[in-house]
């Protein structure tokens, strides 16, 4: 009794301390940290706007792979000695503080997996087991390639129905449409939450609440919104969470499957081999407890321990400053470029964040992200893993500059005068 | 001119630019200034799909030497076409088979025909080997 206050009393103090923690806002403090955007490309200093491809990394990150590295390096679940110890205290304290920061029921429904892709085949493979032929997966149509593909591979497999939610010129889902397509066949609505190409934030918790209605599941594709906004798991009631550590400011080759622990507790595991056991015998083997029944084999320890990094780095920020700044900067570049002939923005919905994805009449996107890249600016080109939304827009792809908090305004700038430069030697 | 000419005097023409925009400006104006497929060779079979630009590539074997025609939907791409198809038009299958197109990255364009550029030149260059590979010893 006297510790269970004693622990409240430290998590409600914990919380206090973090808010307290808080710095306010700034963007030059804030980029000081990231040593990767303090560099010259081709002679030119760096601007660096494919953050919807992957993030940089603080410094705070780097300095933990350096230690694990270093001075930390060791086997976790399977060790007596000093460093195997500390090593798993870590790698379970990094699961901790992932499952408190998406205000995840227990730390048993954070699963360690090696990023987005990973999660969505972990759940396509495992809570696919339990689907019929008949029963339908619900996508929408601005899914990423990886939230695509494993349903259809599923569907092929066990004979279920892919439906396709439709959306508008905007790049807005279609409620109506999506209401229509739900039906007690409906097992599975698996739908980004941030459109990684057009920026469209979905309104996932009335989704959630619609599919709940009629007994489907929902898988969240956090890939793009998790460094965004603010993600509460419980308060969305999402069934499936997934995100890809590298996008969120942490280490490549891992990312977290989260998963209502009944809901995990029911699917068959889903890679076999060491950590996932609880007893092997020739004749039967019987599977660990969650959240090692999803995590067989040796994982990324570094990875799973800088994830935890990352988190406390986001922790230390505040994050409606920060979104309210990024969405600052998508806006003062949708309104310049806007002023250009012949430019498109691809991607109007009336709730996005920074993603702003543009084509250019008769340029081809390839030329521009070329020429821009010359001049030191990093955007994507291309269709963005997104190929059957570059379809429905009928168009080969866009140039797409995405934001993070640690741009400025001064780099739009610069990304402007660059793309002028560009469309005068191009025209 | 052999092949190993033409590659010195485009290694020479670029010489003389300061920086990457020139270089590039100079690209993009022979990527304009070339006609270079006729539109009915735009086809399926003739396309070579990059993953960010496409290709076309029409070849065919004339008086004992090839003979490309290619084009681009994206200009930069096209105007490396232009410099590729200036070096190995007009060339036997057996000369076309033994070069090594080493003036791309002399000229400091390597990254357009490496794997991860995906803008379908890699593949061009390999079908440009293939096709002439049909001819050899006719
Ligand atoms: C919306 C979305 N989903 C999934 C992914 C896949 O992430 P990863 O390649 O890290 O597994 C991405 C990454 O581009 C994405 O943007």
């Amino acid at each position: 009794m006297f510790r269970t206050i004693q622990n409240k009393l430290i998590c409600t103090f914990g919380n206090i301390m973090t808010d307290l923690i808080k710095k306010p806002f700034n963007v030059k403090e804030i980029r000081e940290q990231f040593p990767a955007l303090r560099q010259k490309i081709y002679g030119k200093n760096l601007v660096y706007f494919d953050n919807g491809a992957t993030s940089q990394k603080p410094q705070i990150v780097l300095d933990a792979i350096n230690l694990f590295y270093s001075k930390e390096n060791a086997n976790i679940h399977r060790g007596v000695h000093y460093m195997s110890q500390k090593a798993t205290t870590e790698y379970e304290a990094s699961r901790i503080r992932i499952q408190k920061y998406l205000n995840a029921k227990k730390s048993e429904e954070i699963i360690f997996t090696k990023g987005a892709t990973d999660s969505i085949n972990l759940v396509a493979s495992s809570y696919g087991e339990l689907l019929q032929a008949g029963d339908e997966i619900i996508i929408s149509a601005m899914e990423h390639h990886s939230n695509i593909v494993p349903w259809q591979m599923l569907c092929i497999r066990k004979g279920l129905v892919l439906r396709v939610a439709p959306i508008n010129k905007k790049g807005e889902l279609l409620m109506e449409e999506f209401d229509q397509l739900l039906s007690k066949k409906t097992k599975l609505v698996a739908i980004t939450h941030i459109s990684n190409t057009l920026g469209t934030i979905n309104p996932v918790k009335e989704i959630i609440q619609k599919a709940h209605a009629v007994g489907a599941k929902v898988l969240i594709d956090g890939a793009q919104s998790i460094q965004h906004i603010k993600v509460d798991v419980r308060d969305l009631d999402c069934d499936f969470f997934v995100f890809s550590s590298h996008k969120v400011f942490g280490p490549t080759g891992i990312g977290v499957l989260y998963g209502k622990e009944d809901l995990l507790d029911r699917m068959p595991p889903y890679q076999g081999g060491g950590d996932m056991i609880s007893k092997v015998t020739f004749e039967r083997t019987t599977y660990n407890e969650l959240p090692f029944k999803f995590e067989a084999g040796t994982p990324h320890i570094a990875g799973g321990i800088c994830l935890g990094t990352a988190f406390e780095f986001l922790e230390s920020l505040d994050m409606v400053a920060a979104e309210k700044h990024e969405r600052e900067l998508a806006k003062y570049a949708e309104d310049i470029l806007d002023t250009f002939e012949g430019l498109h923005i691809i991607g109007e919905a009336k709730n996005k964040t920074s993603v702003v994805s543009f084509t250019v009449d008769g340029l081809h996107p390839f030329d521009l992200g070329t020429l821009l890249d010359k001049q030191g600016i990093a955007v994507r080109t291309g269709h963005h893993c997104t190929q059957p939304l570059m379809d429905f827009f009928k168009i080969p792809g866009t140039v797409r500059a995405s934001f993070a908090f640690y741009n400025t305004k001064q780099e739009i700038d610069l990304f402007v005068e660059a793309f002028e430069k560009s469309l005068f030697m191009l025209k | 001119m052999t092949i190993e000419e033409k590659q010195q005097e485009i290694i020479e023409e670029f010489n003389v630019f300061d920086d990457w925009m020139e270089k590039y400006e100079y690209i993009i104006d022979l990527g304009k200034d070339l006609p270079i497929i006729n539109e009915n060779y735009k086809t399926e079979d003739r396309l070579i799909e990059g993953c960010q630009s496409r290709v076309w590539l029409h070849s065919e074997y004339k008086e004992s030497v090839m003979e490309y025609t290619a084009d681009s939907d994206a200009i930069i791409t096209k105007g490396i076409i232009g410099l590729l198809i200036q070096v190995m038009n007009k060339e036997t299958p057996e000369s076309i088979l033994k070069t090594d197109l080493h003036f791309i990255k002399d000229i400091g364009l390597q990254e357009h025909l490496s794997p991860t550029r995906a803008n379908g030149l890699v593949g061009m260059v390999k079908k440009m080997k293939t096709e002439a590979l049909k001819y050899i010893n006719q």
